[in-house]
């Protein structure tokens, strides 16, 4: 018998009859949801597999690993489709990371005693079966895959099935070594040329290229060229924030104190000179307060995370990325990856930290939105998607997903912002790590494909409506379990198992951005290094040299490796089934010197590319950047985005707190959170939902770090964009101030120490090429500074992320609003002083810790109802139940003598076991904040009510009575709303006062379940109707 | 001091909390790749326990734990089966119970009849995605069925017994987390239920359904009751300051041992003990 002949063998799985299929019934809702009535669908998962197999072998296969016995059918080639069903097949695009193909394909090798495993590829078929009187032709099923199930950026829809004689290969590369004409170009031709090779260079840096090249008397070769743009990419680089920038916008009552500061010098004509914005500002602070005594930070702005000590052995470590651009593309793939991506940053700190919880954050668009600009994806789709890729690879790493948060705002519509971070914990004896000269260049993980090409410089870049066509190839796909096995075996080359004495590699980096250009580039900045580009591990052939130099391929680390530790490395990797390669070594190649060493880039024995590694990272230009400020007038009227639903300005507290907690901003994010694995590593103390129904809003997580220590760790965020928002009047500044003081008050309120809070910076900024927005972030980088200096937390890490902006088909650009995270982690002393928001017991009393102003620009109220002229003036006319202080327009401002007291008292006071529960004042205002404690703690059989005394709200300095809109709305800054027990209100209210902090009791709890707001005449609101509302908006 | 031999592979990733749980129990945890027991099997041999972990085997791909029930199918049953004749408590937790079904290691042989010699018995019950089509990460109540043979839940089953006095033991202590998005029992026929049923298999249910469980099923032994499989995560419940409220519950309530480390030391206690007659005497 002769051996068969290879060919594709089809398979396909299907639910077996009249068992359940949740795939297809998920399809038939999300049809409908579009508009598409569907009787039924089916979901059958197809499997492509390529090889010389037997028909007993194809047989084995099927039976033995596709098909379960109980809950599945199966058969070779393809079914007919079922009686009046459309079939609709997505299968991914060639080239693209399928991760369920390659465990196939080495399982299919093992089971078969296959000398080499098959080529397979995977895809799903659906029969879709329309309505009666509601037709789907084969286009309307491609149409509505390509809206549901498919991305056409990544994955392909046929309409029948899809069973290929072969599977596509791409041609070998030339490979030739090509030279770019820089010498002869003029300014308009280098700028051409910029644009046109996807450098995103800057004139000023294509002319110190071209004068670089000048000197050097050639033409730099094509693969030095991307290495530079990687390398001098905003994204690498941060060459906005590191640069000098004058600033020019001094006005009298600018909250700002510009005499002082680190860095910055007041020229003759009223302009500020910042010398380096990141160094002058956000560093500065943390300098300064290491310089004062803060003892606890181990390794600020210096390795890929920010590392604090811990407790005396352990140190804790904290990174923050955004992966905007690609989650706009493709958001499933963007979100994953930029997971992906920050885990392998907190795994490269040092000589490897062990990532222990990820914390997510994102900005979209409204969920409601109708249309959205061409060449950009609904909302809500980005929503689902984004949220599926932090699903999927969090859980499957196995880091649990402990705190975040979703800022709805229609100004992200083309521009959606994903902001991922990961917390890591390492032994404090592994806390720095250094190349040294002679190392090997070890890459290990997963293999390069072409996926992820021009990553840094495309997320540098602006977006416009043609970026999913012209940027496909930098959309990356994660396998989070390749990932995972890397950390493995990383962990036990580190030392955590104790099979080695010390770690067996000297210092290692992740491959992000720039993949090995970057990651190679940056480790042997010092000693030079030589690298051999054939020696690299690929998915598939054809990729040439500079696709392998820049390709961002996910999961991939390079360490660097004494010669001697090469072999018990390699036997790590093997058991661990991680592929290693050594790339070349860290040392000036020959024809450099050790004080001014090369990078060199070989191909098959040819020298193809060769770089002076000061050039590459000293020889970018600074030039001075220009920035404004203009002083912002509040505008005469808010501009409210669903005023519709709720009528006419706090017509009604009822309807107005309704309104409030159903906003999505506010609303309950319990759809998200259970769909991520928050306690896996069974050390999550305080969970992202708390209470008896594990329905009330966290504050922060606490995490466990070290097993069987009950020293905590706290997690959480800061975002106020409002209060920076120009569409209101808002200060960037004022802002930055405002994030730092609701990320360490949210941190506060679950038991962290603040003395013990290290915070990091995220901003995502429109172009910063526009001075009115670089002045807007010189004044969100000075809020960093008087922030940290005040709070005494000290920033670690940080990233940013400039070119936040989209334009659409007829040339409009949509900027985002300045967009400031702060992301803080604070030790808590002993988990079991820990405490939660929701509301614990019937009779306790309510305390609101700090003053309330009128200043409600950028509050939600504005948001949703607006404020006007009109409605100020009938406020500040305002009789009964509304008399008192009436709102104002201006942002609120934060106290930084008073914000940092009130966290301190709330901590002691906790400390002493004062505080039954405690919750964070920020969003909607107070009564929002209570309606949620009561959410919390309240169930149908248990149910807490309060009783509110809304003219007990004290004023900013304990003064005058306030109108009821903002006593119950505004958003002042640094309050708490603390549970205490009526015996322990004297010494709590003593406290207090004794530390000059205004203070109240506004409410007390009782056990009716009803929200009883006094004094407005109106009826109490059922607790469960208010939980109805804040649940039922992202109930999707 | 008994050894636990715990297994994991490419993507396991609730092993070290499974070893503490163990180690909290008593026992000495083991960690070994699934890949070193495939070229070393008498390593199970000396194992007292064994743990399959939660976790995404191989990512899951295919389907829940489906390769790594291939392998230790294909490669590991002799070793298994010895074991299970020995009577070592075996458990698999979410991943793990997938891995275990698919196996055919639960709900094992007919009550009274031996483990097969060449292949184990024929997959009867599976875990299918979730009744909501995706992954759910949240506390439930657990009910144990007092009369089941399962030497894990002795404790757990006691608490309900005296929950019937003490209410709150069944709404605060008796629950545990699961996280998972194929959860749902099926089983082949009514029939293989029937008999689960009647041999009181299920050795835990969930007092509130998280995914559309058959019966209610959380968790099923095997006819001795040494061989545990669960979706919940009780590795996930060794602290009081794990439980989900516990910063509401009465300093009392939160004292000693919690209910998922009972299970572990349950089992600890029965390793200590002869194996069932049952088994041996139809070998």
């Amino acid at each position: 018998m002769s051996a068969p002949t290879v060919a594709v063998h089809r398979l396909e799985v299907s639910p077996a009859p009249g068992r359940a299929d949740p795939i297809g019934e998920s399809l038939v809702r999300d049809a409908a949801a579009a508009g598409v009535r569907l009787a039924s669908a089916r979901a059958t998962h197809v499997y492509l597999i390529e090889g010389s197999l037997s028909p007993d072998q194809v047989e084995s296969v099927r039976r033995r690993l596709l098909t379960d016995p109980v809950t599945e059918v199966s058969r070779t080639g393809a079914a007919p489709a079922a009686p009046g069903a459309q079939v609709v097949e997505v299968h991914p695009l060639p080239g693209v990371m399928d991760p369920v193909a390659q465990s196939v394909r080495e399982c299919v090798r093992d089971l078969l005693d296959l000398p080499e495993a098959p080529s397979v590829s995977t895809g799903w078929r659906f029969d879709l079966v329309p309505e009666p009187g509601a037709p789907l032709d084969a286009k309307q099923a491609a149409a509505l895959a390509a809206r549901l199930l498919a991305n056409p950026v990544i994955q392909r829809v046929v309409t029948e099935p899809y069973h290929p004689r072969s599977f596509a290969r791409s041609a070998p590369h030339d490979n030739a070594v090509r030279e770019v004409d820089v010498l002869s170009l003029d300014d308009a031709h280098l700028q051409k040329l910029s644009r046109e090779a996807h450098l995103f260079l800057s004139l000023d840096e294509m002319r110190a290229v071209q004068a670089h090249y000048r000197a050097l008397g050639r033409n730099p070769r094509e693969i030095e060229l991307e290495t530079l743009a990687q390398t001098w990419s905003e994204h690498c680089v941060h060459k906005t924030l590191k640069s000098t920038i004058r600033y020019a916008g001094l006005a009298d009552n600018d909250p700002i104190d510009w005499s002082g500061r680190p860095g910055h010098e007041r020229l003759p004509d009223g302009t500020v000179l910042i010398r380096n914005l990141l160094k002058s500002t956000v560093a500065a602070a943390t300098h300064r307060l290491i310089a004062e005594g803060v003892d606890w930070t181990l390794s600020v702005f210096a390795d890929n995370s920010g590392v604090v000590a811990f407790d005396e052995r352990h140190a804790v470590c904290v990174k923050v990325e955004t992966h905007n651009h690609p989650s706009a593309i493709e958001p499933y793939g963007g979100a994953a990856t930029g997971v992906g991506g920050c885990i392998r940053d907190v795994i490269g700190t040092g000589l490897g930290a062990r990532p222990i919880a990820n914390n997510d954050v994102f900005c979209v668009a409204h969920p409601d939105t109708a249309s959205v600009p061409e060449g950009c994806l609904h909302p809500r789709r980005i929503l689902t998607q984004v949220v599926a890729g932090v699903r999927d690879y969090g859980n499957r790493m196995g880091i649990p997903t402990v705190s975040g948060g979703v800022h709805f705002d229609d100004r992200y519509v083309g521009n959606p912002l994903v902001y991922c971070g990961c917390v890591g914990v390492m032994p404090r004896a592994r806390v720095k790590g250094r190349v040294q000269r002679g190392d090997l260049i070890v890459a290990i993980g997963g293999r390069t494909g072409r996926d992820g090409i021009h990553g840094a410089t495309f997320s540098s870049a602006e977006l416009e409506h043609s970026a999913a066509d012209e940027f496909s190839h930098a959309v990356q796909i994660g396998n989070a379990i390749t990932e995972k096995q890397t950390l493995d075996a990383i962990m036990r080359a580190a030392g955590d198992t104790g099979e080695f004495g010390a770690p067996l590699f000297n210092a290692l980096t992740d491959c992000g951005a720039g993949g090995f250009s970057s990651a190679i580039g940056e480790l042997g900045r010092d000693t030079g290094a030589t690298v051999h580009l054939e020696r690299a591990p690929l998915k598939y052939a054809g990729l040439s040299f500079t696709e392998i130099w820049i390709s961002e391929a996910q999961e991939r680390m390079v360490l660097a490796v004494p010669q001697r530790n090469l072999a018990a490395l390699q036997r790590v990797c093997d058991e661990e089934g991680v592929e290693l390669a050594v790339l070349g070594e860290f040392a000036p190649p020959e024809g450099s010197t050790a004080d001014n060493p090369d990078l060199c880039l070989m191909f098959n024995g040819q020298e193809v590319g060769r770089l002076s590694m000061r050039f590459l990272h000293e020889g970018i230009p600074t030039p001075t950047r220009e920035a404004t400020w203009a002083a912002p007038h509040p505008p005469a009227s808010g501009t409210p985005r669903n005023a519709p639903a709720a009528g006419a300005a706090g017509e009604s507290v009822e309807r107005t707190i309704l309104a409030l907690l159903a906003h999505p901003t506010v609303a309950g994010k319990h759809w998200i959170i259970r769909q991520y694995d928050h306690e896996v590593r069974g050390a999550t103390a305080i969970k992202p939902l708390v209470g008896p129904a594990g329905r009330g809003p966290g504050d922060a997580a606490v995490l466990l770090p070290v097993p069987g220590s009950t020293r905590g760790l706290a997690v959480s965020q800061g975002l106020q964009t409002g209060v920076g928002d120009p569409q209101v009047g808002g200060d960037p500044y004022l802002m930055a101030l405002a994030a730092i003081d609701e990320c360490v008050r949210n941190l506060v309120c679950v038991g962290a120490d603040p003395s013990r809070t290290a915070i990091l910076d995220n901003f995502c900024w429109p172009s910063c090429n526009k001075p009115e927005n670089l002045g807007a972030l010189v004044r969100a980088a000075e809020g960093c500074y008087d922030g940290a200096l005040a709070y005494r937390t000290p920033f670690v890490s940080g990233k940013d992320s400039l070119n936040n902006q989209f334009t659409t088909r007829d040339g409009r650009t949509i900027e985002i609003p300045p967009t400031l995270l702060i992301t803080g982690v604070g030790v808590v002393p002993d988990v079991r002083a820990c405490v939660t928001s929701d509301a614990k017991e019937p009779g306790n009393a309510v305390v609101l810790v700090g003053g309330t102003g009128p200043e409600m620009g950028g509050s939600l109220f504005q948001q949703v109802f607006g404020l006007d002229a009109a409605s100020i003036d009938a406020a500040r006319r305002g009789e009964g139940p509304n008399r008192g202080v009436a709102p104002s327009l201006a942002v609120p401002r934060t106290q930084l003598k008073l914000g940092p007291t009130a966290a301190r008292m709330v901590h002691q006071l906790m400390q002493m076991g004062l505080v039954r529960s405690a919750h964070d004042c920020s969003e909607g205002g107070v009564l929002v904040a209570l309606a949620e404690m009561l959410i919390g703690g309240s169930t149908p059989s248990r149910p807490i009510g309060a009783a509110v005394d809304l003219s007990a709200v004290p004023g900013p300095d304990g003064g005058p009575l306030l109108g009821r809109t903002v006593a119950a709305f505004a958003e002042t800054p640094s309050r708490y709303l603390l549970e205490v027990r009526r015996d322990d209100v004297p010494a709590v209210k003593a406290a207090l006062a004794a530390a000059g902090l205004p203070r109240a009791v506004i409410a007390v709890l009782n056990d009716t379940g009803e929200l009883d707001v006094s004094e407005n005449l109106l009826k109490p609101i059922p607790v469960e109707r208010l939980a109805a509302a804040w649940t039922g908006t992202l109930d999707w | 001091m008994h050894t636990a031999l715990v297994v994991r592979t490419a993507g396991t990733n609730c092993d070290a909390e499974l070893c503490r749980a163990f180690e909290l129990a008593g026992a000495r945890p083991s960690l070994v790749h699934v890949d070193r027991l495939v070229e070393e099997p008498s390593r199970v041999a000396d194992a007292d326990l064994i743990g399959f972990p939660g976790g995404f085997s191989y990512g899951d791909d295919v389907a829940s734990g489906r390769i790594l029930a291939v392998k230790l199918r294909e490669r590991l049953y002799p070793a298994l089966r010895d074991a299970a004749r020995r009577g070592v408590p075996m458990i698999g937790v979410c991943n793990g119970f997938q891995v275990l079904v698919q196996v055919g290691l639960l709900p094992g042989p007919a009550p009274g009849t031996d483990w097969p010699e060449d292949a184990p018995p024929r997959q009867t019950v599976a875990l299918a995605h979730n009744a909501q089509a995706r992954f759910v990460d949240r506390w439930v109540r657990v009910a144990p069925d007092p009369a089941s043979p399962c030497v894990w839940t002795r404790s757990m089953a006691e608490l309900w017994r005296t929950g019937e006095r003490d209410r709150s033991l069944r709404d605060d202590a008796l629950v545990l987390p699961v996280a998972h998005g194929e959860g749902r029992f099926v089983a082949a026929s009514e029939s293989v239920l029937a008999s689960l049923r009647a041999h009181h298999q299920i050795a835990l249910r969930y007092a509130d359904n998280p995914n559309g469980s058959a019966d209610d099923v959380a968790g099923i032994c095997d006819p001795t009751g040494r061989i545990f499989g669960l979706m919940p995560h009780p590795e996930r419940y060794l602290d009081w300051t794990l439980h989900p409220w516990w910063t509401r519950l009465p300093e009392a309530a939160r004292s000693g041992p919690t209910p998922g480390l009972l299970l572990f030391r349950d089992a600890v206690e029965a390793a200590r003990t002869a194996p069932p007659p049952l088994a041996a005497a139809a070998r």
